[in-house]
């Protein structure tokens, strides 16, 4: 029993040896690590700022279109527009899959990019700001109109309303939802291997290919997604918890 | 206390299933275990026409016609499972299939991973560029971007030859020629077979006439399944002598 235990152990080292250390494999796993960060790190600005910008388009648009029509003015004109142009590209990103997106981008939009790091950023971000735009939009809509009336009745404007009053409180409302879209992106980001570029996921396949041997890498590959999500996370908490203090 | 019988639990319970595991000691009187009784499992990947590739709704190819023949001598059943070329692997070794059969090279690093039978067929690494390339042979190939399929045995030479940031790795082939029309790379190593059919269906693309390599095809089984290993082998050797697995090669490589 005690000597099945060690040669299991013995077994793992011999095994952890040759799939990592031998040739300096771990270093595919540390560059594979480092691009799915970059990527991560670069969708998810690019993402939030997409986001930003569509959901106070749609819900101004929303907000605004009854009183903006009575008048007519130039605004009421831009804005229809905007909007509509906003809710193509929600349909179109949301409706298709993210590694079809990828590959337009790849080989179709950017033919003359060779790092496809950036065309992942780009595709990531494009695809992430459509989530976090509707998650935003959902987080505005949410808080009660009362409270946005009772901003224009104290002398606010429409935007002074919204960034003192309604945004506050709209973030905390949707910082679990925005978690999760990060967390999602961080694993979508594993396709990207389709573009020839080596994240965690792929580094993990180029590995196992080479050895052979599958499970190891695999579940390295899997516990270290895990770990990140897990810091992730944490950090969210965090900060859900300091929004909260006023609540007390 | 409590965090030391929890990890005591779990070293016993892990234990427990490594000697489950381990306890299939062979009960043999001269029948051949496979995992479903009177069937030979095949794993491939039926997309790497001439070895494996779909007519209709079932497999063929070299790799399957031969495992016929070997399943045949076997008095077995041949049943191919079609799934993607990562999951063979990992499919062969944790017991879900026999053996392995998708134009397999044999190298030595994963030779410690699986068993290899005799190598029953040779398959060639070419090189395609652009009809206009600078690469006029293999030796142009230095400091040049090489697109590859990932884990083939293209990308394990291109990437010990000429350094891994020279290497790009795609999904699948189409993906790999897409780049080089696109002139993200500028070459692409994949086997000979698939190659030519990439030149034809694209435009302005040429192969090489050197060969980047020759290597040997083989069948891979699970390091636990060497019964099965020295019986397929037996008979992939007999094949060999009477020559049908050249008829076979001949009818799908050399037939025009």
């Amino acid at each position: 029993m005690w000597d099945a235990i060690c040669n299991w152990f013995a077994d793992l080292g011999d095994q952890l040896y040759f799939v990592f250390i031998e040739k300096d494999r771990y270093q595919q796993m540390i560059t594979g690590l480092k691009n799915t960060l970059l990527i991560t790190a670069g969708a998810l600005i690019v993402g939030v700022v997409i986001g930003v910008v569509v959901a106070s388009i749609r819900s101004s648009y929303d907000k605004n279109k009854e009183s903006m029509k009575l008048r007519k003015g130039a605004g009421y004109y831009v804005l229809t527009v905007l909007n509509a142009i906003c809710k193509v590209y929600l349909t179109v990103i949301r409706g298709t899959p993210v590694v079809v997106q990828l590959m337009i981008s790849y080989f179709i939009i950017f033919v003359s990019a060779k790092d496809g790091v950036p065309v992942g950023i780009f595709a990531f971000g494009i695809n992430s700001g459509a989530y976090v735009a509707e998650i935003f939009r959902g987080g505005i809509m949410a808080v009660d109109n009362g409270q946005f009336e009772a901003g224009r009745s104290l002398g606010f404007n429409y935007l002074q309303t919204m960034r003192h009053i309604v945004v506050p409180q709209m973030f905390k409302a949707v910082l679990p939802t925005l978690c999760n879209e990060f967390i999602t992106l961080l694993k979508e980001t594993s396709v990207v291997g389709y573009v020839g570029v080596i994240d965690l996921t792929k580094a993990g396949n180029v590995i196992a290919g080479r050895t052979y041997s599958y499970f190891i890498p695999l579940l390295t590959v899997a516990a270290v997604y895990l770990v990140m999500v897990m810091i992730l996370s944490f950090f969210v908490g965090k900060l859900e918890r300091r929004l909260r203090k006023n609540e007390r | 206390m409590k965090k030391l019988l929890a990890f005591a639990i779990t070293v016993v319970l892990i234990a427990t299933c490594l000697v489950g595991c381990g306890g299939s000691d062979s009960k043999d009187d001269n029948k051949l275990e496979t995992v479903t009784e009177g069937k030979l499992t095949m794993a491939t990947n039926a997309e790497f026409p001439p070895y494996e590739f779909y007519e209709g709704e079932k497999v063929v190819g070299i790799d399957a016609e031969v495992a016929e023949k070997i399943a045949e001598k076997l008095g077995l059943e041949l049943e191919i499972a079609d799934v993607s070329f990562d999951s063979i692997i990992p499919g062969v070794q944790s017991g879900k299939y026999d053996m392995g059969m998708a134009g397999m090279t044999v190298t030595d690093e994963r030779k410690r991973s699986v068993n290899f039978s005799d190598s029953y067929a040779t398959g060639i690494q070419s090189v395609i560029v652009k009809e206009d390339s600078p690469i006029k042979s293999i030796d142009d190939l230095d400091g040049k971007k090489i697109g590859v399929q990932t884990a083939t045995t293209g990308d394990i030479y291109a990437s010990d030859d000429y350094g891994e940031d020279n290497v790009k790795r795609f999904e699948n082939g189409a993906a790999a020629v897409a780049a080089l029309t696109a002139n993200k790379v500028d070459c692409v190593i994949i086997d000979n077979e698939p190659a030519k059919a990439y030149v034809e269906a694209n435009k302005g693309l040429k192969i090489l006439d050197t060969e980047y390599a020759v290597e040997d095809y083989a069948i891979c089984f699970s390091k636990d399944s060497e019964e099965l290993q020295k019986k397929v082998n037996d008979a992939l050797n007999e094949l060999k002598k009477d020559g049908s697995i050249q008829k076979i090669v001949d009818k799908y490589i050399n037939a025009d």
